[in-house]
């Protein structure tokens, strides 16, 4: 139990550490600038360590490509812009939101055709459930009536 | 019969996987191959005074090799390529990533300067244009200046005589 506790407290005073961006801390005085710029780092990757955005990541590499993200933002360029600068340079792998194309169409709705097909599956097994019981054939009847019958003349 | 179904589904999973594993995460394709050499102008290691620009090697089928004094994986093919100098099938140019003057020719005159010269880039402005992301890094150009081929990491053997030379070989048939 100790343990956990002690598990707990350290995750908890390392989160904020995690969470603010690495190292150098570039920002800007206009906030909407500062909102952009820590937009775009979140959505970029860092490809040295791949499982880490820009923003989080201490890799030098990212360092570099958040220093060009400040300075394309200075320069007054779209985020489509900069977002087209990276790119160009280190293919679609550096989004973290790949855009939907020939290549990429089953990542998208692979999701949506697995749900799709579940929802199919349920349904018809729904039914098969509901329908009712099949007619008893002429000697079935015969048989049931007699049973009814005994039952009835027992009790 | 009744498990047919699940059991499909279990087989393309595991072949998705299987597949999946096989492939190397670091090896991203690059969208520069096929795209001229971006245009760049900088200083060469040895000499700070001269300075290179895209436009000065156009007209030769080449490699450039991304390398640096602090890139321990640089030292493994390091070998390989002053062997390629030595027997002149390609012209070699180097380009230095993010590294010290000192240190860099240091390490050249340790390991041995397999190339015609080094484009000295401190900032890392060029490695950004090229997408340097796994120092080393080894390009294919072709002699019009577009880049044909790129490999990440460290070259072997294997990967300098199949993927580059051919390519070369190619390249320079084509070109005249």
């Amino acid at each position: 139990m100790k343990f956990y506790a002690t598990l707990v407290l350290m995750c908890a005073v390392a989160w904020p550490a995690m969470t603010t961006a690495a190292d150098e801390p570039l920002s800007f005085a206009a906030p909407h600038l500062q909102l952009r710029y820590e937009h775009l780092l979140e959505e970029l990757r860092c490809l040295v360590c791949q499982n880490q955005t820009l923003a989080d990541s201490h890799a030098e590499l990212a360092q570099d490509l958040r220093s060009e993200v400040h300075r394309m933002l200075d320069e007054g360029l779209s985020n489509d812009a900069i977002l087209e600068f990276m790119v160009q340079r280190y293919g679609d792998f550096v989004l973290y939101r790949p855009p939907l194309k020939v290549s990429t169409w089953l990542l998208w709705l692979g999701p949506l055709i697995a749900f799709a097909a579940a929802l199919v599956a349920i349904v018809r097994h729904a039914r098969k459930r509901q329908r009712p019981a099949q007619e008893l054939d002429a000697t079935e009847r015969e048989r049931l009536d007699r049973l009814l019958a005994d039952h009835q003349r027992e009790s | 019969m009744r498990f047919a179904i699940p059991f499909a589904l279990f087989a393309v999973v595991v072949a998705f996987l299987a597949v999946g594993l096989q492939r190397d995460p670091r090896l991203i394709p690059s969208p520069l191959i096929g795209k001229p050499l971006p245009t760049f102008e900088l200083p060469k290691l040895s000499a700070p005074a001269q300075r290179v620009t895209a436009a000065d090697l156009v007209g030769q089928v080449y490699l450039i090799n991304v390398w640096a004094s602090w890139c321990v994986a640089c030292r493994e093919e390091h070998p390989l390529l002053v062997e390629l100098a030595r027997q002149q099938q390609v012209p070699l140019i180097g380009m230095n990533y993010k590294d010290e003057r000192p240190a860099a020719r240091a390490w050249l005159e340790r390991h041995g300067n397999p190339y015609r010269f080094s484009l000295f880039d401190a900032a890392g402005n060029l490695g950004i244009d090229l997408g340097v992301y796994g120092v080393p890094e080894t390009f294919l150009i072709d002699a019009r200046g577009v880049i044909r081929y790129k490999h990440v990491g460290p070259l072997s053997q294997e990967i300098i005589e199949k993927e580059f030379l051919t390519r070369v070989h190619e390249y320079e048939r084509s070109s005249g």
